[in-house]
């Protein structure tokens, strides 16, 4: 696991840890003022630290705004603004609280269904303060668990009473982990950058060992869901895809019932997003702007899936809620996906989606190595991106024929560096999926059909170091702490997704300018219709971002880099794509350097955009749109956001979708 | 001084026969634990936010059951339930009790 990263939290932890409980900050939810006044003296007689509210609105707004905040959460079930097992539910879902629920009734079934919704405990009311002092114990055994597997000895009784001697002592190794993993999961950067653990929530907080959802198992969860189709999966079937060991069914099942709800609210953010993508309608030509994006993998928004990412991806930010490995990607890669797709496929929704989600970690790597690994990190995005759906999964396979999704695997370098496309190998390997996968549609004008660009941008979740590609770049340009702040892969993810979606629509616009590759996204795909240069304004953010990617592509040497791509790109993904990759780099070169003689910074950058631009190794990967949609990246000055303000994006450059980025795949 | 013992005595044995009849509960003493430098208050405060709810609930309550036509019982029973909770972090054992018997008439359907 994580350790080292935990160390440093931990450390800070620990000191909290002593004097456990003491301090424990806890937000107390109940729409009647009595109860809410008694309950936080109470709280305040425990030496805890109390927050009250009598709104469950506004205890999720205070939740989301900062979830470090609060150690427990402790919520009536009656209340008048929204149901108490609804709240249990998004708290548990979102930010992997414990919670606890109050009520006056002490109906078994009511009880019951608390435990179901996955509450740490249910007290009855009048409260009294003997159980109110326990309540600590539910926070401490929530962060014990390490291992991704079930942690077993952590969580001893629960017994309320003599825990005492256990809980010391399990406490202070739990607290140690629990630490850590509370850390890993607040901070972004992740050494690992892969595992966004977050504890499993089951149900019934009794000793049962917890399984930790990494990232890696996350992805193996979503890929076994894809599989089976989102309908058809039962967590059996899964558990036996999976091939965990240690992994029980209650398990699955709990995380997929986590999953779908996670899901539900993407595809209401993806309702949206679909709107735009109708709107957009057009092809977007998805030119993988490489240059520009250095970081920013291009964003291809495919018509109107640019804008749904970005709207799918504002959407998501706000959530934050990233915190979820899975849900975090899914959401970045859904926002690209969403973005991105569709143009042609009717599902655009869940295309959009799945555009997003599959985000394929463009990063054209450069090097080829990278493109190898940039493939890797397609898959990783893709089963990101099966997180948004299986659907799109399938549409992107559906995209593949008919549109030719480009794919760009923007390895949206972000500022980060790390990962641009071509060196966040590494970053590919975590699970978010590392580059986006722009996947411009820009050929759709010429695929006819060709999914809207979808740049998804992949950010990849490139928190990690590791994930410099696109996802990194992305959560640079959020300039989100979130997308620093580990989410890990995931969040890259999703706050790539809304970078990438800005830069995408800096590009369209050919103005990505924008710092906030959010805002330059949603423009991006309000103009996708216009422009076809998809996102991959977006991309030349990222990539001018990303000085850290190695990309590989250097675009000085245009010609280099195109080849490179385009040798990456053949290799990759043997006949697909890299030949549209190539093309479009080739595009691109004449345009990168065209771009490069402007911009200094640029040209790496867009190097490594076009790197990613080449990766778009979708070929392995469902999704077909592997067309890459050139290399735009040189419309990288259009995205710059602020960080890159060097690429001077060249905007009419990103209406280069001349490229049409041979579909990849 | 002298006034201020007798006004303490006679409240002592004021909670203490309210304790004795079943008004008050432990609750109530617990209340009265948590009240200490930091809320010095305290008491007062909840017992007056108390009173304030109850009023609210109790008016509701009446304006359910006064209708005409068919009394709409669920709503009785949603304002006894919040009546029932705030009594019962109160303490006010008695009127807790009422409510548990009011909850079942209301699901019998009574209007008596």
């Amino acid at each position: 696991m994580t350790m080292e990263d935990k160390m440093g939290g931990s450390n800070r932890e620990d000191e909290a840890l002593d004097r456990f409980p003491v301090g424990m900050r806890v937000l107390a939810v109940d729409d009647d003022p009595i109860c809410l006044k008694v309950l936080g003296t109470l709280l305040l007689k425990c030496q805890y630290q109390v927050t009250t509210t009598n709104q469950a609105i506004s205890a999720l707004k205070m939740l989301r705004e900062n979830r470090n905040r609060y150690d427990l959460v402790i919520s009536d079930v009656n209340m008048p603004d929204m149901d108490g097992f609804k709240l249990l539910e998004l708290v548990g879902l979102e930010m992997d609280l414990p919670v606890i629920m109050l009520s006056a009734h002490s109906d078994t079934k009511l009880v019951m269904k608390g435990i179901t919704h996955g509450a740490c405990d249910y007290l009855l009311k009048p409260v009294r303060i003997e159980e109110l002092k326990n309540i600590w114990q539910h926070v401490v055994r929530r962060k014990k668990p390490d291992s991704k597997d079930r942690v077993n000895a952590l969580n001893q009784d629960k017994a309320s009473g003599g825990i005492g001697e256990a809980v010391q002592t399990s406490t202070s190794s739990s607290d140690q982990k629990f630490n850590k993993k509370r850390k890993d999961q607040n901070e972004d950067e992740e050494d690992d950058g892969e595992d966004n653990e977050h504890e499993n929530d089951d149900p019934s907080t009794q000793k049962k060992p917890r399984v930790v959802w990494s990232v890696e198992l996350h992805r193996k969860f979503v890929a076994a869901v894809n599989h089976l189709g989102l309908d058809k999966a039962v967590p059996k079937k899964i558990l036996d895809l999976m091939n965990v060991e240690g992994l029980t069914r209650e398990n699955v099942a709990s995380h997929l019932q986590k999953y779908r709800l996670y899901l539900k609210r993407l595809s209401s953010v993806a309702t949206q997003q679909a709107n735009m993508v109708a709107a957009l309608g057009g092809k977007d030509p998805s030119y993988l702007r490489m240059g520009s994006l250095d970081g920013f993998g291009d964003f291809r928004t495919l018509t109107g899936s640019g804008r749904l990412s970005s709207a799918s991806l504002s959407s998501y930010q706000p959530s934050g809620m990233f915190g979820r490995l899975n849900s975090s990607a899914a959401l970045n890669l859904r926002g690209i996906s969403s973005g991105v797709i569709q143009q042609g496929h009717p599902q655009t929704l869940s295309n959009s989606i799945n555009g997003l989600g599959k985000i394929q970690p463009v990063g054209l790597p450069a090097n080829q190595n990278q493109n190898g690994t940039l493939f890797q990190g397609i898959p990783t995005s893709i089963e990101l991106n099966q997180l948004l759906q299986n659907k799109s999964a399938n549409h992107f396979g559906e995209l593949n024929p008919v549109n030719n999704p480009n794919v760009f695997g923007v390895a949206t370098k972000f500022p980060d560096a790390r990962m641009t496309v071509g060196s966040s190998s590494s970053s590919l390997s975590t699970p978010s999926g590392s580059p986006l996968l722009l996947q411009a549609n820009t050929q759709q004008a010429q695929h006819s059909g060709a999914f809207g660009n979808q740049s998804s941008l992949d950010v990849a979740s490139l928190n990690q170091e590791s994930f410099d590609m696109g996802v990194h770049g992305f959560s640079n340009f959020v300039d989100n702490g979130r997308c620093h702040e580990n989410w890990q892969n995931t969040v890259q993810l999703s706050s790539f997704p809304s970078n990438s979606l800005s830069t995408c629509e800096a590009f369209s616009h050919e103005q990505l300018h924008t710092n906030n590759l959010q805002e330059s996204i949603s423009w991006r795909s309000s103009h996708l219709n216009d422009n076809p240069i998809d996102l991959s304004a977006s991309m030349a953010n990222a990539v001018l971002e990303d000085s850290r990617g190695d990309m590989q592509c250097q675009i000085s040497p245009s010609n280099n880099v195109i080849h490179n791509i385009d040798y990456a790109a053949k290799q990759q993904w043997g006949e697909n794509s890299s030949f549209a990759g190539a093309d479009s780099l080739v595009a691109g070169a004449p345009y990168v350097q065209h771009l490069e003689a402007g911009k200094l910074a640029f040209n790496t950058k867009l190097r490594s955009n076009e790197d990613i631009l080449f990766e778009q190794r979708k070929p392995q990967n469902e999704f077909s749109q592997n067309n890459f949609e050139t290399l735009d990246v040189i419309s990288s000055p259009m995205i710059k956001p602020e960080q890159y303000n060097e690429t001077g994006m060249m905007e009419g450059e990103l209406g280069y979708d001349a490229f049409p980025l041979g579909s990849c795949i | 001084m002298d006034v201020v013992n007798q006004l303490q005595r006679q409240f002592i044995d004021y909670s203490a026969s309210l304790h004795r009849e079943g008004f008050l509960d432990d609750q109530f003493t617990q209340l009265q634990k948590l009240q200490d430098d930091n809320s010095p208050d305290f008491v007062v405060e909840v017992a007056s936010l108390f009173f304030e709810d109850c009023e609210k609930l109790i008016n509701n309550m009446a304006r359910a059951l006064e209708q005409q036509q068919g009394v709409d019982f669920k709503q009785v029973d949603a304002s006894v339930h919040q009546l029932k909770g705030s009594s019962s972090s109160i303490g006010a054992m008695r009127v807790k009790d009422v409510c548990i018997a009011f909850r079942s008439f209301c699901e019998a359907q009574n209007r008596e």
